[in-house]
């Protein structure tokens, strides 16, 4: 049954057909038809399904349509436009930061809202703020350096 | 210039899927390997997949190297039945050495065939043409040109792979040890379609598998009224919920009744030692050299000891996913599987269809590091299709990962070393217990279909993998005990047997150069007469200060080896804080170099190096498959956990490029030696020596 929710995601209002109860994860990835947020754990443990609810990152494979309805949800889609990428995504491949690539939406997303918090994070604050997202390739170091990377270019393009 | 001795010419065994002709022979027309468009896009067909390592850059700059193309020209077509030679199986680190061989013939002849055709049409000798960025010049007036889509025109080359076209030698190199941004990347960072997990097929279902409590166990009875908006498929013990939406499926799976009968018990975790020593084994003795037992009692001091190492998962971040869609006489599979072809032949066998009836294309899955569910859930998905004949995607959660992937199976090792009074290593007796490391047939969903237990295995290899080391020691016995099985699943995870061989054989050095009272490195050094050894030991020593004082309850620990012992060197030295009175061990530092001849992308390599690095010291510290009588434990983040931020230490790295020398791989050479370096860096620290992983504060306080 349709639960008549209605979400806004990347600017933009969406009617959701999925029962209430339902993680936000799959009416993003299967109803919105959106890649970004990843299915790795369900159990809010690894960080590859996080979004922005307002500036706050999240995890959505638990979490509920419903309570995600109360904001607005922003996507790593979300974060660039059709002709610029976001600082963070620029510093992520400046930096090479990945292997695999499949937490790499987790680490985006987690940074950009350390970053709008902290704009000049130390390294052990970088660390804090990414150790509930889980990187199995063992690309942390590049990564670390990737948030660095992307606060001296927030820094510099005054965003 | 083709016959002279370059960095890629070494001959391997000859015609096996592990030759570097090998794959040429099967596929041996230019046209198998690659296309020029009329645009000048360069598409690439390669049987070998990435699968997340960024290896498919590193082909792409051979490609571009070798036929005089800007890289950005160059697409990948990587794994497809369809389009894609058979190269066996993605294993090994045997990517660039192998893949890479077949692309470099493969662009070579292409580039001479466009050489031939320029020369006639331009009216000049060969020797005239210059040929720059996919553009034929001639080199004198009138300046005449062109370029590699208007001599092809769209159309295919003709013509067979000699092995005999001009290759470029590593001086001229402009774009092959070039530090190439990841081709992948861009997309993967902006959400476009990526992963397996992505591929989206219309008319799409969502399916799970509602698998037994544990492996073995019979159905007994199954009430298919208790789903709602799930269809049931049973087949044997195999049984799936198909539905509209994902949701419902996963909903499905907790609603449905079933029983089973479980038939199997495990050996307790904590027999499981005792228990791998018990079994029926064939013997091997892969090395033999002098006379081991009579220079063992000679020997003025003898050190003996065992080593132990624990099932361990692969525990990708992204539980396997798989898009079926199967019709009676043709079905499309979207897998990442690490070997396509392989792949369609078994799911030809569970399908009842012919292979040539079958695609199986590669679409990335999350970093897998060996055989994991991938394959696995392949088979689930197009048995799901199969029966009800709509495409089908399945998603296996995280416990369905944890419990039901191939582990790396436990092994057990044992050391015997004798020192004469100079504190030389005269004798080494080292015995290893294990079952082959790459397992056969053996998809799950047709173990469950037949009810039969999967076929035995009919190679025996890998647990041997670095079993001999690299050192000069006149008496030497290696030997391998061979075990069918396990009572778990195994089969190939990053260096099969190298790395627990490693860890044994280096923890011994160390405890050698104890009994010897001299230095680790120095002990290391006077058993290596290979100078590429030597360089790279000396090197990653001198890097990381070794001899230089450190903090009380610091300490530094040394490993090397060779991998396969005859293809990269690689030497790790550790720094470890230990807490003597909690047991808890802090890897602050390691320091590695590593030196696998020509690189071809030192920025993808360190990448390589770093990931091994993490994920080794992560093995090392913390990660170990957990069991009770017949059910695996270890099933999420919380009882299987890895290394997180807070605990990555600092990786740094020293490359050694030798262009002259084969490119022989990075995929898992820095995987080997990380366990043996913590290790002995916790003895120096602590002067607990700890001989089982993971290194628990409970084994290193014991």
């Amino acid at each position: 049954m349709a639960s008549e929710l209605t979400i806004t995601v990347n600017g933009k209002q969406h009617r959701v057909e999925a029962t209430s109860d339902t993680p936000l994860l799959y009416v993003l990835r299967n109803e919105l038809g959106l890649n970004s947020p990843q299915f790795g754990c369900g159990s809010e443990t690894c960080g590859a399904c996080t979004v922005l609810l307002g500036a706050k990152a999240v995890k959505s494979c638990k979490l509920p349509v419903s309570e995600a309805a109360v904001g607005a949800i922003t996507t790593l889609e979300g974060l660039s436009t059709a002709e610029e990428l976001h600082p963070v995504q620029r510093a992520f491949i400046e930096e090479q930061a990945t292997q695999c690539g499949y937490c790499g939406n987790g680490m985006i997303m987690t940074t950009a809202a350390l970053l709008s918090k902290n704009p000049h994070p130390t390294d052990e604050q970088i660390r804090q703020a990414l150790d509930d997202n889980l990187c199995r390739c063992g690309a942390h170091l590049r990564i670390i350096r990737a948030v660095k990377r992307a606060a001296e270019l927030f820094e510099k393009e005054g965003a | 210039m083709a016959d002279e001795p370059s960095a890629w010419n070494e001959s391997w065994e000859e015609d096996s899927d592990w030759s570097e002709t090998g794959a040429i022979k099967k596929a041996n027309q230019v046209d198998d390997w690659l296309a020029i468009d009329r645009d000048g896009t360069v598409t690439v067909f390669s049987g070998k997949i990435d699968s997340g390592t960024g290896v498919q850059t590193a082909l792409a700059q051979i490609v571009a190297e070798e036929l005089d193309v800007p890289i950005e020209r160059v697409q990948m077509v990587m794994g497809d039945t369809a389009r894609t030679p058979d190269e066996g199986i993605t294993a090994g680190s045997t990517t660039i050495r192998l893949g890479g061989f077949a692309l470099r013939h493969a662009s070579a002849e292409a580039r001479r065939a466009l050489l031939e055709m320029a020369s006639h049409r331009l009216d000049a000798a060969l020797d005239e043409l210059v040929v720059r960025d996919g553009v034929i010049s001639v080199s004198h007036p009138p300046a005449q040109t062109i370029t590699f889509a208007e001599l092809m025109g769209g159309k295919r080359f003709n013509r067979a792979i000699t092995l005999q076209a001009p290759l470029k030698r590593p001086e001229e190199y402009r774009i092959v040890g070039q530090p190439v941004p990841r081709l992948d990347l861009p997309r993967k960072f902006v959400g476009a379609p990526s992963f397996v997990h992505d591929v989206r097929v219309p008319g799409m279902l969502h399916a799970r598998v509602v698998r037994p409590p544990s492996s073995g166990a019979e159905l007994v009875s199954i009430d298919e009224t208790s789903v709602q908006d799930a269809r049931v498929v049973r087949l044997g013990n195999f049984i799936g919920v198909v539905a509209e939406r994902e949701e419902q499926a996963m909903r499905a799976t907790k609603q449905l009744k079933v029983e089973w009968r479980e038939t199997v018990r495990w050996p307790e975790m904590e027999e499981l030692h005792a228990f791998i020593r018990r079994q029926p084994t064939s013997d091997d003795t892969v090395r033999e050299e002098g006379k081991v037992e009579s220079a063992l009692r000679k020997a003025t001091a003898r050190v003996k000891a065992s080593y132990h190492q624990p099932f361990q998962a692969h525990a990708s971040i992204g539980p396997s996913c798989a898009v079926a869609d199967v019709h009676a006489d043709r079905a499309v599979i979207w897998c990442s599987t690490r070997g396509v072809y392989p792949l369609r032949d078994e799911l030809a066998n569970l399908l009842q269809m012919r292979p040539e009836e079958i695609q199986v294309i590669y679409a990335e899955g999350a970093g897998s590091y060996g055989h994991n569910g991938s394959d696995d859930v392949a088979a689930d998905a197009a048995v799901l299709s199969h029966a009800v004949g709509m495409p089908v995607r399945v998603q296996w959660g995280r416990e369905e990962e944890f419990a039901w992937e191939p582990f790396a199976p436990a092994m057990e090792m044992e050391v015997h070393g004798g020192l004469d009074k100079q504190g030389n290593v005269i004798a080494l007796a080292y015995d290893v217990w294990t079952p082959p490391h790459i397992a056969g047939a053996q998809l799950l969903a047709g173990q469950l279909i037949s009810g039969q237990p999967p076929k035995p295995p009919e190679w025996f290899g890998g647990g041997d993998r670095n079993a001999p080391t690299n050192y000069n020691i006149p008496n030497q016995r290696v030997k391998v005990h061979w075990l069918s099985g396990l009572p778990l699943r195994t089969s190939s995870m990053r260096s099969l047997g190298g790395a627990a061989n490693t860890f044994a054989n280096e923890s011994f050095m160390d405890e050698l150069a104890a009994a010897a009272k001299i230095d680790p490195l120095e002990f290391r050094l006077r058993h290596l007469v290979d100078l590429r050894a030597i360089e790279v030991v000396k090197n990653a020593a001198e890097h990381a200060g070794w001899g230089t004082p450190l903090p009380s309850g610091e300490g530094r620990g040394i490993a090397f080896a060779q991998y396969e012992n005859e293809a990269t060197y690689v030497a790790t030295v550790a720094q470890v804080r230990v807490d003597t009175t909690s047991g808890e061990v802090h890897v602050k530092r390691i320091v590695v170099a590593h030196d696998c001849g020509l690189i071809i992308n030192p920025d993808g390599l360190r990448n390589q190096i770093e990931g091994n690095v993490i994920q080794s010291t992560s093995r090392a510290l913390k990660e170990q498959v957990t069991w009770d009588d017949s059910h695996i434990t270890s099933l999420d983040w919380e009882s299987y956990p890895i290394l997180k931020f807070s605990e990555v230490p600092d990786v740094e790295i020293v490359l050694i490029n030798h262009p002259d020398q084969p490119a022989v791989g990075a995929g898992e050479p820095a995987t080997v030696t990380t366990a043996a370096a913590i290790a002995n860096a916790i003895f120096a620290a602590s002067g607990a020596r700890v001989r089982q992983i993971p290194f628990t504060p409970k084994r290193v306080k014991a």
